[in-house]
């Protein structure tokens, strides 16, 4: 992976040129925002904020209305043109004062999607949808392949003659997105896309982006002022806070590790069960071989206090769970291997599953549940005692290994 | 306190304008005259019976039944006055200085709502052009033009112009901010900007200034019935000169019933406002308003 959004200490000062850099000078010798307002009349919106997004990644500016956070996201695609600093993108650096650069660039590398939609009424949802490439100089026949991929793919095929005030908020917003889909643009700038949204559609609309985004693996910066949708969404979250980035990392990092203490008051509200995942609070597993001998097993149990283990391949795939009593009786009835004692109906998880949907399988089941991949391969398990550590905000990680399994 | 020479200097302005600029003034005037004397010929020698049909079919198709009934109505009483000719004349001018008006102010408030600067430069212009009297643009206008429709035209685009270079640059400037960002987002060069999605959303707007222009226009064709234009505004004219409250009564229906017409069939292109208030309010008359 590459960065394809490279951000160098982009500083974006809002006030008439003579202010601003006054205002620039000022914030070099530390002066404070509103100290800097005072004296300068000057808003400092953006203040050097440094950030790379992988290719692919799909990157969450987070922060309360005034941090700075729409304003930064449009230096990066040069609506607002930064006081100081630079945006490079796939590796050209905007330029302000090259309008036709600019203009190449948005067209070939940048999309963009709008708290309020930003739908042309007049226009037909398929002429909203193609309007980049329209943009582009291309024909509406040259666009209707493209634009029809992309309305399928939000679902709203059947409404492509339709006009965007016929259509609910939520299947507005869709235009919004198979509009900047159509493009094939690698980068997409959001802009609080599911604010204006109720919160039902807001979640569909959040599942949708993240099932879009692992069938088209955009690179996508996506703002928004709800730690929430933050969590859920990001690969890693950028935390604003009057203009500047005080944190950057994985909700586990955030959540675990707040930087200051801004950060933490956030993090206090979050609710842990939803914005934290099966691979983010998983244990190692302790798995058993299937080739093991009972007695082997048993022993390694009692190592580790557990009255149950899972049961792996060589290869690491998941084949069962094995209970201390099963595999007791069947010392004494002289097995070789455990294989045969192995009880195959087991809980198990995708780590990108929240730990709300865990809990509630481990809750009711009472045993542990298996984090498995896309091949069956174990990857950790969550016991009910990380899920309640995880819920009381103890700090994460691997707890301490005397706990016992779900049966706690 | 020794005295500003102002009207000294506007006079020796408008002279040397006059002098100066007489080849100017001479390329204008053919092209007003032309213009008006291709609308006189098609409404003035026009049989009533046929142009009557035109705008009532025009009623029909923009407002509907009620508005084509009362189109007949108006028409009639109209002719019934024997003032269809004098209508006619006074709608040619109104047509042509509205075009006029329209082909110029259009573009100079797509101008001003574009650039900041033209903006600074165009609206105290504006401020100046609309509150000064408007008797008093006939005076340069007949110092330039002599007497007759020319001068009318001239006058009545100085006049009816303001409203609809207001609304374009109005209308252009209330795009939402999203939808120009929308715009810039994509790509957009400052031409597409415009003609994708600035002028679509400012057309409501632009058509309001159209309504207005054309409603201005007819209000100042009547006054410069003063200047020998003709039309209902000699009616009215010959009216006060001779103290006949009834011709003057009928010159100002006439008005009226052709204000009302226009006003019905533009104001739906932009839902805009009421002008027959304010074409009444100039005319210092005020015969009671039928609503159709």
């Amino acid at each position: 992976m590459s960065a394809i959004i490279e951000a160098e200490h982009v500083t974006k000062v809002f006030g008439s040129p003579r202010e601003a850099s006054r205002a620039l000078f000022m914030i070099g010798e530390g002066v404070a925002r509103n100290l800097i307002r005072e004296r300068t009349g000057c808003l400092v919106a953006v203040e050097n904020v440094s950030l790379s997004v992988e290719s692919g990644e799909l990157f969450v500016l987070m922060g309360l209305s005034g941090s700075g956070k729409s304003t930064f996201l449009r230096c990066l695609n040069g609506i607002v043109n930064p006081t100081s600093g630079a945006v490079t993108i796939a590796g050209i650096t905007l330029n302000a004062r090259e309008r036709g650069q600019l203009i190449g660039l948005r067209r070939q590398y940048l999309t963009m999607v709008f708290q309020q939609f930003g739908l042309l009424p007049h226009r037909t949802v398929r002429d909203n949808a193609g309007f980049g490439l329209e943009i582009q100089g291309k024909s509406s026949k040259e666009r209707e392949p493209a634009v029809m991929d992309a309305l399928d793919r939000v679902g709203l095929k059947a409404w492509a003659n339709s006009y965007p005030h016929e259509l609910s908020g939520g299947m507005q917003q869709r235009v919004g997105l198979a509009r900047a889909l159509a493009t094939g643009a690698p980068v997409l700038l959001m802009d609080e896309p599911f604010s204006a949204l109720d919160p039902l559609i807001r979640r569909e609309m959040q599942d949708e982006l993240l099932r879009l985004q692992r069938e088209l693996g955009r690179s996508i910066v996506f703002v928004t002022h709800d730690l929430n949708e933050a969590m859920k969404l990001g690969d890693r979250i950028g935390i604003m806070r009057e203009g500047a980035l005080v944190q950057v990392g994985t909700s586990e990092e955030i959540l675990s590790n707040p930087a200051d203490q801004y950060v933490a008051q956030f993090v206090e509200d979050i609710d842990r069960s939803r914005a934290l995942n099966a691979g983010a609070i998983m244990r190692d597993a302790g798995a058993l071989l299937a080739t093991m001998g009972p007695r082997q097993a048993v022993r390694r149990m009692r190592q580790v206090g557990l009255s149950s283990a899972f049961v792996v391949e060589r290869d690491n795939r998941l084949l069962g769970i094995l209970r201390v009593d099963r595999a007791v009786t069947a010392i004494g009835q002289g097995a070789d291997s455990i294989r045969s004692l192995i009880d195959d109906i087991v809980l198990t998880a995708s780590p990108d599953d929240a730990v709300v949907e865990v809990a509630r399988g481990v809750a009711t089941e009472k045993v542990p549940a298996a984090v498995i991949d896309e091949q069956r391969r174990l990857l950790g398990i969550v016991t009910w005692v990380d899920i309640v550590a995880t819920i009381s905000g103890l700090p994460l990680g691997d707890g301490d290994s005397s706990t016992s399994g779900g049966d706690s | 306190m020794p005295q500003l020479p102002i009207a000294l200097w506007a006079n020796s302005f408008v002279s040397w304008m006059s002098t100066h600029l007489a080849a100017l003034f001479l390329v204008i005037s053919g092209i007003i005259k032309g213009a008006d004397s291709v609308f006189n010929t098609l409404f003035v020698d026009a049989s009533w019976i046929l142009m009557l049909a035109i705008f009532v079919l025009i009623a029909l198709a923009v407002r509907g039944w009620s508005s084509a009934v009362a189109t007949i109505m108006g028409g009639l009483l109209i002719q019934n006055m024997s003032l269809w000719t004098t209508t006619m004349s006074t709608l040619a001018l109104v047509i042509t200085s509205g075009i006029f008006a329209l082909a110029v102010g259009i573009p100079l408030g797509i101008w001003a709502g574009q650039t900041e600067r033209a903006r600074t430069v165009i609206r105290p212009i504006l401020d100046f052009m609309q509150t000064m009297p408007p008797f008093v643009y006939l005076i340069p206008a007949v110092l330039f033009f002599s007497l007759g429709a020319v001068p009318a035209v001239f006058a009545t685009f100085v006049f009816a112009v303001p409203p609809v270079i207001r609304l374009t640059e109005l209308g252009l400037r209330q795009v939402p901010s999203e939808l120009v960002e929308a715009g810039e987002a994509f790509g957009a060069t400052t031409g597409q900007l415009l003609v994708k999605i600035k002028l679509p959303q400012a057309t409501p707007s632009i058509l309001a200034g159209v309504n207005q222009t054309i409603m201005l226009a007819l209000s100042m064709v009547v006054i410069a019935g003063m200047i020998g234009a003709g039309g209902l505004g000699g009616t009215v004219l010959q009216g006060i000169s001779t103290l006949d409250a009834g011709l003057g009564f009928t010159g100002g229906l006439a008005v009226v019933l052709m204000a009302i017409y226009l006003d019905r069939m533009t104001e739906r292109l932009g839902q805009g406002g009421l002008w027959i208030s304010s074409v009444i309010g100039l005319l210092n008359k005020s015969p009671k308003t039928n609503t159709f």
